[in-house]
């Protein structure tokens, strides 16, 4: 199968290719190299540094998913792997352009893409941005050239009031060994009418990838940014803990896409959070598959009156893996609204499990959520949980969680099976029914991509 | 060409639902099968398309001259079987239009583009006089019990079968809707295809006019005749039927 053939080719390793590369296991050496190799100013040295020392004195979470066996001495934490970047595709050297064009990356800037940027290991090797939107003034780059082209706005905005570094133990990780990720900045008014897209690759074995993206959204303005990850192949672990941070302002929209699909031996440990100006728009979605342990709750802080958050995420868990994914929206101010829908699928012995927080602060009055967590199993080995929890100080508001658990049945296959359809791809029409309300917030490419992404892997999978 | 059932017994839930069930439909010709509610008409349906719940314990089904009873499901729709079923299960989130056209793919072992595919669905909804606005629902999703009976109906215009059963197409429908639904599957007709009638109402059969009409009471055919058996029942119902002469 022509499918399967894809996904091979993306999760076969590449040769690496790297110019620098940190010894293995964390250290205030393996840190200040870092910094050294990218030539950072002080202050964000010193940060790394805190950061280190804060990650040091906090122990691992015990709360979630079991992270026993993350051996973090055993990680690479920073691979440099070349000294150019390109902005012109053909200059690309090619087994990277190989995976790229696997995936199908340069195809698509060319479609319907306003500004898209690849990052290899931790490193961004390739940037554009259509010239319409650099007239405007719209900064899209990676946040290593961020900081030595905008040094200003990065200090305002990085690791400060939206996720600080002694956030938890994995931002501090983060403060001390980002690399790369995303800088976006709108100015107010701008509206970008196509999606902007990173694709994140890790290829070398036992590395981290920690890329810190940061989205500006000024008042007025608005944007759908899009983030797809993958890794090859490896039989031990590698560490993936990005940090986004994103700023709606005043009457701002931002919609962040995310669609991950990482190896089965990766820990995807991430912080994503937004802060949501008045009448501002938050909209996330979520694609999560592979990887071994996944915990992700992206979350919205609703602070600007009559401001607005919608959370949409598709777990996919399948053997021996585990995602504990949610959201979290924190209402802090009157009128605010939130919408989170999760949905889950349970292969083999996959276990999925929602964990989330609704938050209703004093200053809440008149807001509303609403929470659907539906879980579709697969199998009798799955499991899924789902743990909610609320916080509601202002009783003049108003906070629904609906929770389903459900299985196929034998009268909808036999359904299908009676159109001519294998019981294979009547599961997946299934699915792709059961998750069809949050594939319909994705453009096209993406959703025809994350259908055929997860019925690949549930090929094979069900017997 | 026939379908040719012989000597079928059927169990479910480790119950005798079909006992020694023989029946012969020929291609281009229309049986109705008819009894009452319990009788084992719908298990008939099921058993001809091997649901895992509904185990033979003696007998044949034949198919094209083919033992369709080794075959899975898929396989034995793919001969060219068609079942119109009486409560079609929903599958919430799946757009009809998706649903049909990998329905036709895997129906008839084709490819076929989007944009032909839907050029196809347009003239088959115009043959059954079906809004168009109809295919952005999902399948059997909020759709009221006509409308669940027309989906069935469009499915069968679209797969074009070589024979079709038609299990209680008409239950639930209003006179209005089940003229609808008849004058569809009249249309069908005129393309080479057997069928089956399941019903235990007479009305339907006031439309379609059968060629053959089977009585089945307790699991078993006790009575085959012509047109004029419905009449008897219209006037007598089952109960003449209750002790077979057989």
């Amino acid at each position: 199968m022509a499918q399967t053939a894809v996904q091979n080719n993306i999760f076969i390793p590449q040769q690496e290719r790297w110019v620098y590369r940190s010894p293995q296991g964390l250290s205030k050496s393996v840190v200040e190299e870092i910094s050294y190799q990218k030539n950072e100013p002080t202050w964000m040295r010193k940060k790394r540094l805190k950061s280190l020392e804060i990650f040091n004195s906090k122990p691992m979470p015990t709360w979630g998913p079991d992270l026993s066996q993350l051996n973090l001495d055993n990680i690479t934490f920073y691979i440099k792997p070349q000294n150019d970047q390109y902005n012109n595709w053909s200059e690309v050297p090619t087994d990277i352009k190989n995976v790229y064009e696997t995936l199908g990356i340069p195809q698509a800037e060319q479609k319907f893409l306003a500004g898209v940027i690849g990052q290899y290991e931790s490193e961004s090797f390739y940037n554009k941005l259509q010239e319409k939107w650099e007239k405007d003034g719209v900064i899209f780059c990676d946040t290593d050239t961020a900081l030595q082209k905008y040094p200003d706005l990065v200090k305002e905005y990085f690791m400060t009031r939206c996720v600080p570094i002694y956030d938890h133990k994995f931002a501090a990780l983060h403060g001390a060994v980002w690399s790369g990720g995303t800088f976006l900045y709108i100015p107010k008014n701008v509206k970008i009418d196509l999606p902007l897209q990173t694709y994140f690759r890790m290829n070398a074995k036992n590395s981290g990838q920690f890329e810190h993206t940061i989205i500006i959204a000024e008042p007025g303005s608005s944007v759908h940014y899009i983030e797809a990850c993958t890794a090859p192949q490896y039989s031990t672990a590698s560490l993936h803990s990005a940090v986004v941070e994103i700023f709606v302002k005043e009457n701002a929209y931002v919609h962040y896409t995310s669609i991950q699909n990482w190896s089965t031996n990766v820990y995807n440990l991430n912080t994503k959070r937004s802060i949501v100006e008045t009448n501002g728009t938050m909209e996330w979605t979520g694609g999560s598959l592979g990887s071994h342990t996944t915990m992700l709750y992206p979350a919205s802080w609703l602070v600007g009156k009559g401001s607005r958050a919608k959370h949409m995420n598709i777990a996919i868990a399948t053997t021996n893996q585990h995602k504990d994914t949610g959201a979290k929206v924190i209402h802090g101010a009157p009128y605010t609204n939130s919408q989170v829908i999760s949905k889950s699928i349970g292969l083999n012995n996959g276990r999925t499990t929602y964990r989330g927080l609704i938050k209703m602060t004093p200053q809440s009055y008149g807001s509303k959520n609403h929470v659907q967590c539906d879980a579709l199993m697969l199998s009798d080995q799955a499991r899924s949980d789902t743990i909610p929890y609320m916080e509601i100080y202002n009783d003049k508001t108003s906070i629904c969680h609906e929770a389903r658990v459900s299985k196929i049945s034998d009268e909808q296959l036999f359904y299908l099976q009676s159109r001519g359809l294998n019981h294979q791809e009547a599961l997946g029409l299934i699915v792709n029914g059961f998750i069809e309300p949050i594939v319909n917030e994705l453009p096209l490419e993406y959703a025809v991509e994350l259908n055929r992404l997860i019925n690949m892997e549930m090929s094979g999978c069900i017997g | 060409m026939s379908l040719v059932i012989t000597k079928l017994n059927v169990q479910t839930e480790n119950k005798d639902i079909l006992k020694d069930l023989s029946l012969i439909v020929k291609p281009n010709e229309v049986h109705a099968l008819m009894g009452p509610n319990g009788a084992g008409k719908t298990t008939l349906s099921y058993a001809i398309f091997g649901h895992p719940n509904y185990k033979i314990t003696q007998g044949s089904i034949y198919f094209l001259d083919q033992n369709i009873l080794d075959l899975e499901t898929h396989e034995r729709a793919r001969l060219g079987l068609f079942l119109a079923f009486q409560n079609p299960s929903t599958i919430a989130g799946l757009d009809i239009v998706s649903f049909l056209r990998a329905s036709y793919k895997a129906y008839h072992g084709i490819d076929i583009t989007p944009l032909a595919f839907r050029r196809l669905l347009n003239s088959k909804l115009d043959l059954l006089e079906m809004d168009h606005s109809f295919l952005d629902r999902s399948v059997n999703e909020n759709l009221s019990g006509g409308e669940k009976k027309r989906l069935e109906i469009l499915q069968l215009a679209v797969l074009e079968p070589k024979f079709a059963i038609l299990d209680e197409c008409d239950s639930g429908l209003d006179i209005d809707a089940l003229k609808i639904v008849a004058s569809g599957i009249k249309k069908l007709m005129q393309a080479k295809l057997g069928i089956l009638i399941i019903t235990h109402y007479i009305k339907l059969l006031q439309f379609i006019e059968p060629d053959v009409v089977h009585v089945m009471l307790n699991g078993t055919i006790v009575k085959t005749g012509g047109k004029d058996l419905i009449s008897e029942l219209e006037l007598n119902g089952y109960k003449n039927f209750k002790n077979p002469e057989l």
